[in-house]
Order: structure tokens, then C-alpha cells, then sequence
């Protein structure tokens, strides 16, 4: 079973997220790959992750779907305009790649070109709009495709948000623009997600929880002042403040699987972010019981 | 009004690097509110290039003059003795140096500022960008505040995932646009209409070289 008959039966699907290197040497990449084979339904590929620049996402895509793996293709609209995205889209259904994550992305100063060109032609929803339709059979222009493309498109979420209204009216507009499955952005605090699905169930479309490897109390207290849309609760904070290095991060490992323990009777599954200790993640799922 | 920051005074310096007499002519409307142009500005700025150059050993006769606008060609006839130099620093925004250069089409015209937005007046010496001149004005959708001017990504469907605490992901000393258009329709009942998809814009709108024509 694929990545979308998976989610759309009520199976708890893992996914997990692989980010390009800046360069051509695959191996480690392959070697995170290699490890996760087997531990996950499908894994995202990151595009141009944070801004920086990366080898491209197709290309990716297509060495995972290589190796055996069913890749989510992860579309943000900062770097390609309307002619581009559609033209990558159709690419990647012509590689084989189902699934599309579709995101607008981070703005280029927050990366390592910060003189770019910001492109955001369209953005997350006008890219689902735009996938609907070329899953129908005519481009942004309304002109005719000779063979269309089936995605499986997503959209992701912040359920922790400050403000949040404006983030579930967004949330709601990605559903009538064509998304069928979400992941959403780090939780933490179970209250405020618990809270987050009631109001979601209504719409009837799989969410996936993101899962973050908190490596130590330090990375904690990064994500609450950096990162929009997290909140680490100050006793997860505490319970790792204790602990460094590697003693740090076994205990990020089991915070991260009691957070899976917990959401699988919540929500349609989880999707792990490792950034880096991409081989830690069989480890999670081992504390998840899964 | 446009606004415009000044150049600094080294790279005018490098402007001007081979001339001895230059003329430099201010702008008495937009840029004049925003500090940068007017005939304060001028003076201001002659005078620190005067002495400058002259700390170098390298004096420079600079002449003042300011006239109302620079983008119109009844004003720029104003402009006088401009043949006595050999170079134009012109302190208007990017319509009005362009403006100089076609008035004086054999003569270098050298920009004293960088044009940077269309902007309003918030408090003295504060201003905001408001509006892209994008061509198709969205502000009957998103309840007054435009989110192509005010988000930094110029969406149109609500606020990316970067927004934290209502401030902008690239600067947090700027609210979110889209958290200050959500506020506002919703405190005018508008939640649902902010819920409808806002079709991609027409950049055509917006290409370059773009004139509007009255005379027909």
C-alpha cells in the first residue's frame, strides 16, 4: 500500500523528511535513506529547505523512488513562478512522484541568499488550486493537458500559531483548494493540539502531527525564541535540562516517542522531523512502540 | 508620497569623483516631506561634499538649487545655469532624475538618493510602504491593508506559517499584514469573506513599461 491508500484507510502512517545536500555527494543522504527503508510509509523531500540552496527536490525525489522509497514532494512558490511550478509538477508526475506537500515557503532572507529574488507568483493554496487542476487536466490558464497528472496533494498546518484564527481560516482555504492530507508544523503542547483536532475533525482530511527531535533543553529554548509557531512547554524543557550531549538527545528520543504513544489514538499519524539525526528516527519509533 | 533615503556621502563622493563644478538640484514635493530631497537636504549634503573634497585637497564647487517637482517638465524648466557645471546631482526620486537627464540630454545625471517606496506618513521621519502600484488593487477583499505592500511575501490567502506573535517572519518590528488585515475584518464581521480564495494576480498588471493614456 502506498503513502495515500495507507492514510485514506485510517492506518497510523509515519512519515519522516530528508533535506538534499548543498553539493553532489549523496552518501550520507543515501545512508539516512538506506536507514529509514522499511521504518516509514514515505518520506518528504525538503526544496531548497530554510532558503538554502540545495540540490533540487526532483532530483531527490527520483534517487528515493530509486532506492525504493515512495518520496512526498515538498513544492514551496519562492523560488519559480507559475510556468516553473507547473512545469516541475508535471515533471515529477512523468518521474512517478504521487504525492505533493504544498508549501509557500521561507522568505530568501531567512536563508543563505538572502539578495534573491522573492518569487511567491502564487502561494500554498493558489499551488493546491493549481494542482487540482492539472490532476483535472488543464494548466493555471485553463488550457488543455495532453495527459494529465494524478497527485495526491497536502498542505501543512501550525496548530500552535500566535494568533491562530487567521492560521485555521488559511487552514480551511487549503482544504477548498484541494488538499487531502496535512502535516503540520512541530506540536508540543498536547492540550492546544487535542484542541486543534476538534476543530479540525469537521473537515474530514487525514492530519498527520509533526514530530521534532528536541536534542537538548539549549535546542528547546531556541525553537520558543526562533521559530514561528512552536511552543516547547517549559516541563519538557525541564525534564531535558538535566542531561547533555548524547545523554540529551536519549531523552529527546523518548519525549519524541511517548509523543507518538500519545497521538495515535489522536490524529491519522505522525510525521518525523530529525534534521540531522535522521538515523535516530527508527530509535523514536522503537519508544513509540511502533 | 514616494520616499527615498539619501545616498551616502561617499558614494556621491565617487559620483563626482572627476568633476570640479557640479550642480545639485533638489525636489521640493515628495522627497522633500521624507527629508531627503528638499532644499535642506541639498544644502545639508553640497555642503558635507564641498567639505569633504576639500579635506582631500580637492575643492569642488557645488551649486544649490531646488525646484517644486523634478517629474514634470514645467518645473525642471526652472532649473538655471546648469551649463556653468559639468555634472547634475539630482536629489528627487527616480521620475525626477530621469526627468533631469531628459532635460538636460548632454549632461551627466547623477542620482543623490535611493528611491525606495510609496509610502505614508506615520509620524515625523517614520514611514511605511502601503502600496506596490501592482495594478489591480485588492483592498475591497482584504479590509483596507494590503497584503501585497504590507506582507513580505506579497500573499493573498492569509499569513505563511512565519508569522510569530503578529510580526513578520523577515523583521519583527513589523506586524504581519496578514494578521492586521484578519483582525480587521473580522472586527468588522467579515471572517467569512476572508475565507474565500483570492484568485492568483494578473502580473500583467504590473509589467514594465506601463503609461496611462488620457489624451484620447
Amino acid at each position: 500500500m502506498g503513502f495515500k491508500e495507507e492514510i485514506q484507510s485510517g492506518t497510523f502512517v509515519v512519515t519522516a523528511e530528508v533535506g538534499p545536500p548543498k553539493g553532489t555527494d549523496l552518501s550520507e543522504m543515501k545512508h539516512h535513506i538506506e536507514g529509514l527503508k522499511d521504518k516509514v510509509t514515505a518520506l518528504n523531500v525538503t526544496d531548497n529547505q530554510s532558503a538554502v540552496m540545495r540540490v533540487c527536490t526532483l532530483a531527490i525525489a527520483q534517487v528515493m523512488m530509486d532506492m525504493g522509497l515512495e518520496p512526498i514532494y515538498q513544492m514551496t512558490c519562492r523560488d519559480r513562478n507559475r510556468l516553473g511550478l507547473q512545469s516541475d509538477l508535471l515533471g515529477a508526475s512523468v518521474l512517478g512522484i504521487k504525492n505533493v506537500l504544498s508549501l509557500t515557503g521561507d522568505h530568501p532572507v531567512l536563508g543563505d541568499h538572502k539578495d534573491a529574488k522573492p518569487v511567491f507568483d502564487i502561494e500554498s493554496v493558489g499551488l493546491l488550486e493549481v494542482i487540482s487542476g492539472l490532476n483535472e487536466g488543464h494548466d493555471m490558464a485553463g488550457l488543455e493537458l495532453q495527459g494529465k497528472t494524478d497527485f495526491f496533494a497536502g498542505a501543512i498546518v501550525t496548530p500552535e500559531a500566535n494568533p491562530l484564527e487567521p492560521q485555521l481560516a488559511k487552514f480551511e482555504k487549503k482544504v477548498k483548494a484541494g488538499a487531502k492530507f496535512f502535516q503540520t508544523q512541530a506540536v508540543y503542547d498536547m492540550p492546544k493540539f487535542m484542541k486543534f483536532m476538534d476543530y479540525a475533525k469537521q473537515f474530514d482530511v487525514p492530519i498527520m502531527a509533526g514530530i521534532l527531535l528536541l536534542k537538548s533543553a539549549g535546542m528547546a529554548k531556541y525553537l520558543n525564541k526562533f521559530v514561528a509557531g512552536v511552543s516547547v512547554p517549559q516541563e519538557l524543557i525541564d525534564e531535558l535540562a538535566p542531561y547533555k550531549g548524547e545523554d540529551a538527545l536519549k531523552k529527546g528520543i523518548e519525549i519524541a516517542g511517548r509523543q507518538i504513544a500519545e497521538l495515535k489514538s489522536i490524529c491519522a499519524g505522525v510525521h518525523v522531523m530529525a534534521i540531522g539525526a535522521e538515523d535516530k528516527v527508527p530509535d523514536i519509533l522503537a519508544a513509540a512502540g511502533l | 508620497m514616494i520616499v527615498a533615503e539619501p545616498k551616502t556621502l561617499d558614494e556621491i563622493k565617487a559620483m563626482v569623483d572627476s568633476y570640479d563644478r557640479v550642480l545639485m538640484v533638489g525636489c521640493g514635493t515628495c522627497v522633500e516631506v521624507c527629508l531627503t530631497g528638499g532644499e535642506r537636504a541639498v544644502n545639508l549634503t553640497a555642503t558635507a561634499l564641498r567639505l569633504s573634497r576639500k579635506v582631500d585637497g580637492r575643492d569642488i564647487e557645488v551649486g544649490e538649487q531646488t525646484v517644486i517637482r523634478q517629474c514634470d517638465f514645467e518645473y525642471l524648466d526652472e532649473v538655471k545655469d546648469a551649463d556653468k557645471y559639468q555634472a547634475i546631482v539630482s536629489l528627487a526620486c527616480g521620475v525626477g532624475i530621469q526627468g533631469m537627464a531628459r532635460k538636460f540630454p548632454n549632461m551627466p545625471v547623477l542620482p543623490g538618493v535611493n528611491t525606495t517606496f510609496m509610502g505614508f506618513n506615520e509620524e515625523y521621519g517614520y514611514y511605511t510602504e502601503m502600496c506596490k502600484g501592482c495594478g489591480e488593487c485588492v483592498l475591497d477583499k482584504t479590509g483596507g491593508i494590503c497584503p501585497v505592500a504590507r506582507c513580505a511575501k506579497s500573499l493573498l490567502n492569509g499569513p505563511c506559517g512565519g508569522t510569530n506573535n503578529g510580526k513578520c517572519e523577515i523583521d519583527s518590528s513589523r506586524d504581519c499584514g496578514w494578521v492586521l488585515i484578519y483582525n480587521k475584518m473580522n472586527a468588522m464581521g467579515q471572517v467569512d469573506k476572508f475565507k474565500e480564495i483570492n484568485s492568483p494576480k494578473n502580473h500583467q498588471k504590473a509589467n514594465n513599461l506601463r503609461y496611462m493614456d488620457l489624451r484620447k
